[in-house]
């Protein structure tokens, strides 16, 4: 693998899976193990290079497999990966379409916005975070945009604001809005489909849930659209922003999040731990 | 005088509902001598005809009781590549044990502890030697995909390799060995006999290829044109689950016993080791009345749980679990909920699961199975008390890869339709186990396997 720093806690790696990277297409997800113990943990592909057959995820830390992953170093491998997974991205002609990626979910839209402008669609992304630190991907993703809003909550990069102002505004211009791709945070997915619900402009979200196979066989992934269920990991990731029941997918994703913190403190301790002892033996 | 049928000896039921480690201890040798010493040697065996891969049983008993038990262990392999499998997870009261001519009088010969013995002390007393099949196998030069490590599987793959195919297996997930690793519990399948299973596998020259999920990342026009694979037996099991489509189905708490058991299993969840979570519950409910709802029941004992129970619409008899399975659960201080069904799973402020809303029932009219139908009782409702409900009621076809294979004929409920010779409407694609059959068994999955390997054989050899 080649990895390299994005930002605080987030790495981008460049890995070796030739199989993976000849079927996929926009939109799908490979599932990980980065080491024999880990979690199987699904990532958006942002990116392919088939001639070298390599893929490239990008990944935030955010529990014990993930900091485990990040320990990793050039030259390694992950322990497993499996793809491409999950339907690709429904890309059309619509005119202006504005991709949105609220902090990791950046990863997640630079390959929608990449797909869609090759289709001929004017693409204004707009790219959300808390704090000027956690704006990721910018150069990347302003490179395939005609237009490119940074907004902070802070206002420490660009705006100051949620991607909604951004997204109001935008609506409100001359500029007429025709679909929305969005990827992020539920919190804001959400806001996002409410805000465009009632201008009837067609609204992509990508969901992520919590998933084990990634291929319909746990049904752990379940969410509600338009009232039925439906597996993201087959039947995704991408929905009808209009249609999802957003409130159930937040309440889910609570399910282990006690456990994760748990691991999490557990396995930094361990570090803190081995710091300290290795300094007692100087 | 009659020596009766042998004892399996067994871990004492609560001390073993804490762990993970096996029930049943498996015979001793002077045991399993006595009871292959029951065999009357019939000229017309009724057992091997229900055997659906036709083991010389006789011969193999025989065998036993002169000692021979590596000569015993050869003899079945010659019809079973997996006994150390079969021999813990067949249903053999119902197969050959079912047909055993001292039934008449008596307790049929336990074939299946005897299969299992000699399957284990082949294991632990013959040193394979890697390759030595491999050098002896001339080969054929044409290549076969089986896609799936089930038990179907790895069944045809053994075949076509010691055939001479050139074989290699596609696993999605990271670890081979399909249901045998994911599914069934550690306590009633040892991981260490499938690995040991999948390292003679290797060892007769078949490749593995984990992590490959054919229909994504790779399709089986793409294997055949691209690839060169002469032909593909497709073993990928049925793997959808069902849900009972009742409210709360989303409470956080609920689980498909294919997840439950995957992460307990496959993912090692019990393991202080592994990375991956799973929710411990006080009081488990677990719904349905077959082998898997009484594994996820006997791994939430295991877990943990102050109290597992079995919510089961019908009665004891109609329930499709084993015999023995349904035993050791009682022995394990399960609760049975019998005739009784699920209306809605309540929740608490929070999201959790909070109770288990039912109903009883009554048998009325048999059904299209033949077993009578369970007919609510108006006005039994009551609600159990429960943290943790896993949903066992059942698996449907899972169309990832049948949808991404053009030309492929399914019948009404998603499943394949294969011909008497297990080929689909694919020329050259044959197909076997659950993928066919709906939900069955790990020895008739075999036997597709094997009946699979044999007519691919033939299918290329003109």
């Amino acid at each position: 693998m080649n990895k390299e720093t994005l930002g605080p806690n987030v790495t981008r790696y460049e890995i070796k899976a030739p199989r993976v990277a000849k079927s996929r297409l926009c939109g799908q997800f490979a599932i990980v193990r980065g080491l024999e113990h880990s979690e199987r943990i699904p990532l958006t592909i942002a990116d392919v290079n088939k001639q070298a057959g390599t893929i490239t995820l990008i990944v935030q830390t955010v529990g014990k497999s993930t900091l485990e992953m990040s320990k990793l170093n050039k030259g390694d491998s992950f322990c497993d990966v499996a793809g491409p997974l999950g339907q690709p991205s429904h890309i059309a002609k619509y005119g202006t379409v504005a991709v949105i990626g609220g902090g990791l979910g950046t990863a997640v839209v630079y390959p929608q916005a990449v797909a869609l402008r090759e289709a001929g669609n004017r693409i204004v992304s707009i790219i959300g975070a808390r704090t000027k630190e956690l704006v990721i991907l910018e150069e990347l993703l302003g490179s395939v945009s005609d237009q490119l809003i940074v907004i902070t909550d802070d206002g420490s990069s660009g705006k100051k604001g949620l991607v909604t102002d951004a997204l109001r505004e935008l609506t409100q211009s001359d500029n007429k809005v025709d679909a929305v791709y969005c990827a992020g945070p539920v919190i804001m997915m959400k806001a996002v489909a409410e805000l465009t619900r009632p201008m009837n402009i067609p609204t992509i979200v990508s969901l992520n849930p919590v998933m084990v196979d990634g291929t319909g066989m746990c049904g752990g992934c379940r969410v509600t659209i338009d009232g039925k269920r439906k597996f993201a990991c087959v039947d995704g990731p991408e929905f009808d922003g209009h249609k999802v029941d957003f409130n159930e997918l937040m309440d889910r994703l609570k399910t282990y999040k006690g456990h994760e913190n748990k691991k999490y403190e557990e396995h930094r301790c361990k570090i803190d731990l081995g710091a300290v002892s290795d300094k007692s033996k100087k | 005088m009659a020596i009766p049928r042998q004892q399996m000896p067994q871990r004492d039921g609560i001390e073993r509902s804490k762990d993970f480690k096996e029930v049943n201890l498996g015979l001793a040798e002077q045991v399993a001598i006595r009871e292959a010493q029951r065999c009357l040697q019939c000229k017309n065996p009724k057992c091997v005809e229900g055997c659906p891969v036709g083991i010389n049983i006789p011969g193999f008993a025989k065998l036993i009781t002169e000692g021979d038990f590596l000569g015993a262990a050869e003899l079945i392999r010659k019809d079973n590549d997996l006994p150390a499998v079969t021999g813990r997870v067949c249903p053999q009261e119902i197969q050959c044990e079912a047909l055993c001519v001292r039934c008449k009088s008596g307790a049929p010969v336990a074939i299946g502890w005897l299969e299992r013995f000699v399957a284990d002390y082949q294991m632990k007393n013959q040193k394979t030697e890697d390759g030595k099949q491999k050098t002896e196998v001339r080969k054929i030069g044409k290549k076969v995909a089986c896609i799936g490590s089930g038990p179907a599987g790895i069944t045809c793959a053994g075949q076509l390799a010691k055939l001479g195919y050139d074989v290699t297996v596609f696993e999605a997930f990271h670890k081979a060995g399909g249901v045998l690793v994911y599914g069934i519990p550690e306590f009633r399948m040892p991981k260490k006999i499938v690995s040991a299973e999948i390292r003679n596998l290797k060892a007769l020259g078949v490749n593995i290829e984990t992590n490959v999920i054919v229909g994504r990342t790779v399709t089986i026009p793409q294997l055949m044109n691209d690839e060169k694979f002469d032909a593909v037996f497709i073993a990928v099991g049925a793997g959808l689950p069902e849900f009972m489509n009742i409210p709360g189905e989303n409470f956080k708490g609920v689980y498909s016993a294919n997840e439950y058991l995957t992460r307990a299993n496959l993912m090692e969840a019990y393991n202080p080791e592994s990375d991956t979570p799973i929710i411990r519950g006080k009081r488990v409910c677990v719904i349905g009345g077959g082998n898997t709802a009484m594994d996820a029941v006997r791994v939430s004992k295991r877990l943990g749980a102050a109290e597992s129970i079995i919510v089961y619409r019908r009665s004891r008899k109609e329930m499709p679990a084993r015999v023995e399975e349904v035993h050791h659960a009682e022995e394990e201080t399960i609760r049975f909920e019998m005739l009784t069904a699920p209306l809605e799973v309540l929740g608490d402020k929070d999201g959790w699961v909070a109770g288990l809303k039912c109903i009883r029932m009554q048998l009325g009219e048999p059904d299209q199975s033949g077993r009578r139908r369970p007919v609510p009782i108006p006005g039994s409702e009551f609600v159990i008390d429960c943290d943790l409900v896993i949903v066992a009621i059942g698996i449907g076809a899972n169309p990832l890869l049948t949808k991404t294979t053009p030309g492929l004929k399914l019948n009404k409920w998603g499943y394949i339709e294969a011909d008497e010779n297990l080929m689909t409407s694919i020329p050259g694609v044959f197909a076997g186990g659950d993928i066919v059959r709906g939900a069955a068994t790990v020895i008739l999955a075999m036997g597709d396997g094997k009946k699979a390997a044999q007519n691919i054989h033939k299918y290329l050899s003109h």
